[in-house]
């Protein structure tokens, strides 16, 4: 840098000229109109901001000037060299649009690709409606209960009533379960039972009772699983399926509280205005008992009598069967040590394939049981 | 039970608009299942008349023999001409009295009748058969001939009362009194608020000395019996029109007159009745218990041994009937075509015998008939005279007979049986406020006499066995009151909490499972003991040890599995056979291994809690039963795409999915090789957690062994896992603590280190972690490479560890420092070697 001259004459310092600062400037603009991409711009750039550019050279001569010339020649020059520095950056942001735009069009793909490099897995329909189930009634309070598959002739049968002579008992067609003196080769006569003692349970009531004799009433639980019968599997039975029961032990306990919670499990189920329909039957484990309907949730009741419009799925009955319900018989109470003169109980239970069959249009019980992928999959992971 | 709506309409006056449809609503929301309705004539339409046949032309050209008949059908064809008809049929002669369709006419299934051509004659019309007219089967294998006297000319639509409808009703086991007309007759009356006409209420002669010797050595099992006698019957006698059209419709075959009486009293009353051809009695009749061993042919001819529960009808030589079950062939009444000389005089037995015995009984022989049915369920003991009256009277007045003075009854004493309620009862099981006088009424209805003002004291008919208890008495008056009325309100259970941690890891189990491709295949568990062999498991293997059915559905399967995966594969065999070849399932669910400890479970009562103790011993007879969870994969894992090649399903992806379902149970599964059927001897990985504090293998995963995949007829390279769920809850650490998180830069070092082949990876990677020391923050094994750079028989593991302190910015030397202490001992305990160095 140089040091200060006082002689210096700032006129004679042809690089501070106005009209020179003026070119140096203009000539920079147009090299950098002129230049087509990043990279001339970037050699433009040097060219005419860079430390040798005509505008830094001349920046440079200032400080050799007199002071009282200093400031109006910084000026000029500080002037010329905000337009370019700006043109430039102007210059730089068009060209990197310009850039982007085509880079980004070079890099477009076909978003129509599958992309089925791992297939989406599935939980089976009978385990997530199940599951549906359960939380409609643990949202109220329930407590999901669980027991053993093989279970006891008592448990599932003499506790609830159904004693060994009980027409009842022979109309559950129950797997027995042979004893462990190795073979198990007693073939017994039909109907008369292992002499185990113990059973493939052919209902989830089991779970009933040990859920009595578990816990000090009150007892709210909701009891699903797998039972057995020795139905042989066609379209519309299998041998093994699943059942979801109720039972709500309590004070005071009515069948208008039965009739209200099994209204409100098919309207959590079905949706707003669904209602059930009880019919009186029998069962040995309740009393009053009654068979469930609840309404067609496709047609609503609206194809009875009405043969323009069938409904396919409650053969234009209006009402879809459920299962069988009633208030606990008290002879099942005493036998889990529950008071009958304090307490009552209400119960209900019902299949989940049938329900799958008329909620999901099912129509062959074997898609349910064989495990086939294509049936499955589409049930996703929740229902 | 079959209730033909005109026979019914005999007991109660139902409006005449009143369809079978609409009784079948009513009595269903009284409690009866009437699962059908039956429209007995539908599409019928005459002219259908009694015809008389006047000549018979046999045809004997064609290949079965033809009848060329002329009949006579009075001024039902309008000429009053023979009618010219072609039959088939051969069970008719001239002179009989038939039934005649005529052209025109049309018979059920939409059957129009013309006048056709056939077998060279022209055929104006046919004579009929049961089948043809919808009658059902009459036994005479042909076409049906009417009694003589029927006139000629007579519209046989009336005269058989072929137009009709039959309510077919399941009757519920409690319901034992509907399995009659009277039963269905009460309950109809009651839904409609009309009169019935008790066809039990029948004057009775009062029981003297002088009838059929009868001798009850068993009071319990038999505590009633009526004997009647019946003399002089008319062996030709045949039962008349009406008698047989009913039995028909109620689904029973007519059989001779005297057994077609029995039959419908029973259909009408409800009581079983059993008529013995007296001469072939040999002194008084006897009930007893019969003797262990003793032999009995019962009616249908099968020989029968008896056991020494087994309540028997005895004469002088011995049984003559299986108590309330079936009678004896030795006393059975002959027909009239018999050639031993038909029956013409009866005792009539109308008993009451235990339920339980009966149902024993019939199970025992496997004979359920239309008495023991009614037996097992109850039969009214007070309808047996009356029953056997009106048998009486209807053997004197269809068959000629007489009846004998002598009256036979023997009847164990017995109280009518109360109840005591509180008159509110009822109110308080429905919800609903019926009021003591509902309540009564409705009580009145079924048959109840009821006393008493707040505390009711109820009488329950002899009809009603089922009446025990104040819930069945609450039942009628809820039944009769409506189901449909019961309001809808909802119980307040204490608040809840939710899923239990064993049921919400099942669930996560199946979640993370399927989030990562598996699709859930739930099996029978049932399996073939066979299957042990295909697995490859040794002799001793305790999986080979099942709990066994008695009575399984296919021999073959007669085990339940000890173990998931028989039945999986199975479902990867079935999908991978109907063509999905890339195949990733899974299925969770209880197996069965027996304890070797099972006990026989005694006897519990139900009139009490059983003990703790009672409750211990019936689950000491149960089998061991965890929750497990499986995977197989077989095919592609990842498919070949636009994006590249795929990648075969591999052991790794079977362990995978272990440590996916683990991680659901926040367990870190520690991995070993292990060699375990039915998996690949060296691609097979023993999987532990830590349970209770001690480390317990949880189960298996790796690739089949190939011997197995072809056993099953398996994709080749079929791998699978299988873990016990119920042990990983347990393994579970509990409430996961929170990681601190340092915001301090990351130092990163990579590692690759020489090992011999046989060293476990896990191995060095826990030594590397040990080694390390507290500032390693991960580490990672990025790549594995074998080859002759690196000297044959051992491998080079490429590990990137990243440092990171919480408290300041690590120095490269101390990242170092802990990098190298890391080598130092996995050289020291694995000899590993630092590559390159």
């Amino acid at each position: 840098m140089s040091a200060p001259n006082k002689s210096y004459d700032p006129v004679e310092v042809e690089a501070l000229k106005p009209a020179e600062i003026e070119r140096m400037r203009d000539e920079a603009l147009a090299a950098f109109a002129a230049a087509g991409d990043l990279e001339a711009l970037a050699h433009a750039k040097v060219a005419h901001t860079g430390g040798t550019s005509p505008l830094s050279l001349a920046n440079r001569e200032i400080g050799a000037l007199p002071p009282q010339a200093k400031a109006e020649a910084g000026k000029r020059v500080g002037q010329a060299r905000g337009v370019v520095s700006k043109a430039l950056a102007a210059r730089q942001a068009e060209l990197e649009a310009e850039r982007d735009a085509r880079v980004l069009v070079e890099e477009a793909v076909d978003v129509t690709l599958p992309h089925d490099r791992v297939p989406a897995g599935a939980r089976h329909p009978l385990t997530t409606l199940s599951e549906r189930i359960e939380d409609v009634f643990t949202a109220m309070g329930y407590e999901v209960a669980e027991g053993p598959e093989v279970e006891t002739e008592w448990l599932n049968f003499d506790a609830l009533n159904i004693a060994a002579d009980h027409p009842a008992r022979g109309e559950h067609d129950t797997f027995f379960v042979a004893g462990t003196d190795g073979g198990g080769g007693t073939t017994q006569a039909e109907g008369s039972g292992g002499s185990s003692g113990v059973v493939l349970r052919t209902h989830t009531s089991p779970v009933q009772i040990r859920s009595m004799l578990d816990r000090e009433p009150p007892v709210y639980v909701i009891c699903p699983g797998r039972v057995y019968r020795t139905d042989d599997l066609d379209a519309t039975h299998t041998p093994v399926f699943h059942q979801v029961e109720l039972l709500a032990v309590d004070e005071g306990l009515t069948m208008a509280d039965l009739k209200g919670t099994l209204d409100h499990m098919v309207q959590a189920l079905f949706g707003e205005g669904m209602k059930t329909r009880l019919r009186p039957n029998f069962f040995p484990f309740t009393e009053p008992s009654a068979e469930m309907d609840m309404v067609c949730y496709v047609c609503r009741g609206e194809s009875v009598g009405n043969p323009d419009r069938p409904c396919r799925t409650c053969s234009s009955e209006g009402w879809i069967e459920l299962g069988g319900c009633g208030m606990v018989n008290p002879k099942v109470l005493v036998a889990c040590g529950v008071d009958p003169e304090k307490y009552s109980g209400f119960a209900f239970g019902f299949g989940i394939e049938r329900m799958l069959m008329f909620r999901h249009n099912v129509e062959d019980m074997r898609d349910m049981v064989e495990g086939d992928v294509r049936f499955t999959r589409p049930f996703g992971m929740e229902i | 039970m079959r209730v033909p709506l005109s026979w019914l309409r005999e007991y109660v006056d139902l409006p005449a608009t009143e369809t079978g449809r609409d009784v079948q609503t009513k009595l269903i929301a009284a409690g009866l299942e009437v699962e059908t309705v039956e429209q007995l004539g539908a599409g019928l339409k005459g002219p259908l008349v009694v015809g008389k046949v006047l000549t018979i032309e046999e045809l004997t050209e064609f290949k079965k023999p033809i009848r060329f008949c002329t009949v006579d059908v009075g001024k039902a064809n309008g000429t009053g001409e023979p009618q010219e008809i072609v039959c088939g049929a051969r069970n008719f002669a001239v002179g009989d009295k038939v039934v005649v369709v005529l052209p025109g006419a049309v018979l059920p299934g939409d059957f129009a009748i013309a006048a056709r051509k056939t077998y060279g004659r022209t055929s104006h019309g046919m004579i009929c058969s049961g089948d043809e007219l919808g009658m059902g089967d009459d036994g005479s294998g042909g076409i049906i001939v009417l009694p003589p006297e029927v006139e000629v000319g007579t519209d046989a639509i009336q005269l058989l009362e072929l137009v009709d409808e039959v309510l077919d009703i399941a009757v519920t086991p409690d319901r034992g009194y509907c399995l009659s007309m009277r039963g269905v007759a009460r309950e109809a009356a009651i839904a409609y608020g009309l009169a019935l006409r008790d066809p039990a209420l029948l004057d009775v002669p009062a029981p003297n000395s002088f009838g059929y010797p009868v001798k009850v050595a068993d009071p319990i099992g038999c505590d009633r019996f009526t004997a009647r006698t019946v003399v002089g019957l008319d062996p030709e006698a045949r039962s008349p029109i009406w008698l047989q059209r009913r039995l028909q419709k109620a689904g029973m075959r007519p059989i001779s007159l005297a057994v077609d009486i029995t039959n419908y009293v029973m259909l009408e009353l409800g009581q079983p009745l059993h008529a013995y051809d007296r001469s072939r009695i040999d002194g008084p009749i006897g009930i007893r218990r019969a003797e262990q061993g003793e032999k009995f042919t019962t009616l249908d001819g099968a020989k029968r041994v008896l056991d020494a529960e087994d309540l028997v009808i005895t004469d002088n030589r011995g049984p003559i009937g299986l108590a309330g079950v079936m009678g004896g062939a030795n006393t059975e009444i002959a027909d009239h075509d018999d050639t031993a000389g038909a029956t013409t005089e009866v005792v009539i037995e109308a008993a009451h015998f235990d339920a339980v015995s009966i149902a024993r009984t019939a199970r025992r022989h496997k004979l359920a008939s239309e008495a023991s049915k009614r037996f097992e369920r109850g039969v009214d003991p007070q309808a047996a005279a009356a029953a056997a009256q009106r048998t009486v009277d209807l053997l004197v007045l269809l068959a000629g007979g007489t009846a004998e003075a002598g009256v036979t009854e023997v009847v164990a004493p017995s109280a009518p049986r109360t109840i005591s309620m509180p008159a509110d009862h009822p109110d308080r099981v429905a919800g609903v406020d019926y009021g003591r006088e509902t309540v009564v009424r409705r009580l009145q209805e079924v048959g109840c006499d009821v006393y008493g003002q707040d505390e009711l004291v109820v009488t329950v008919p002899s009809w009603r066995p089922d009446l025990a208890a104040p819930n069945d008495l609450a039942e009628e008056v809820i039944r009769l009151e409506g189901y449909e009325n019961l309001p809808s309100t909802l119980p307040r259970p204490p608040a809840g909490r939710g899923l239990t941690e064993r049921q919400r890891l099942h669930r996560r189990a199946g979640r993370a499972l399927a989030g990562a491709g598996f699709v859930e295949a739930p099996n029978y568990p049932f399996i073939s003991e066979a299957v042990f062999d295909q697995l490859g498991l040794d002799a001793g293997d305790p999986r080979r040890s099942v709990v066994k059915l008695v009575n399984p559905l296919s021999d073959e399967e007669p085990a339940l599995r000890t173990t998931l995966l028989p039945g999986l594969l199975g479902a990867l065999r079935r999908n991978d056979g109907r063509g999905s070849h890339d195949l990733a399932l899974f299925e969770t669910g209880l197996v069965f291994r027996p304890t070797g400890e099972e006990t026989v479970p005694g006897r519990l009562p139900v009139d009490r809690r059983p003990t703790d103790e009672e409750i211990a011993a019936l689950n000491a007879a149960l089998p061991h039963q965890p929750r497990r969870v499986a995977t197989v994969l077989a095919g592609a894992r990842e498919q070949a795409g636009w994006w590249g090649k795929g990648r075969p399903a591999d052991w790794a992806d079977a362990v995978e999915s272990a440590r996916t379902v683990a991680r659901e149970s926040g367990v870190e599964l520690t991995v070993r090789a292990d060699q375990h059927a039915p998996w690949h001897p060296g691609r097979c990985a023993a999987l532990y957690a830590t349970v209770d504090g001690e480390e317990t293998l949880v189960g298996h995963a790796g690739e089949l062994h190939p011997r197995v995949t072809k056993a099953l007829g398996l994709p080749e390279r079929t791998c699978a896992m299988e873990v016990e769920l119920d042990l990983l809850e347990r393994a579970g650490e509990g409430v996961l603590q929170a990681p601190r998180i340092s915001t301090f830069p990351v130092a990163t070092q990579d590692v690759a280190l020489v090992v011999p082949q046989d060293v476990p990876t896990a191995e060095v990677e826990q030594v590397l972690r040990e080694g390390a020391g507290e500032l390693l923050e991960s580490i990672r094994l990025f790549d594995v490479f074998v080859g002759s750079q690196i000297g044959e028989g051992k491998k080079s593991l490429a590990y990137a560890l990243r440092f990171r302190a919480g408290d300041r910015t690590l120095t490269v030397e101390e990242a170092s420092a802990a990098r190298d202490a890391a080598v130092a001992l996995a050289a020291e305990r694995t000899g590993a070697v630092l590559r390159g160095a």
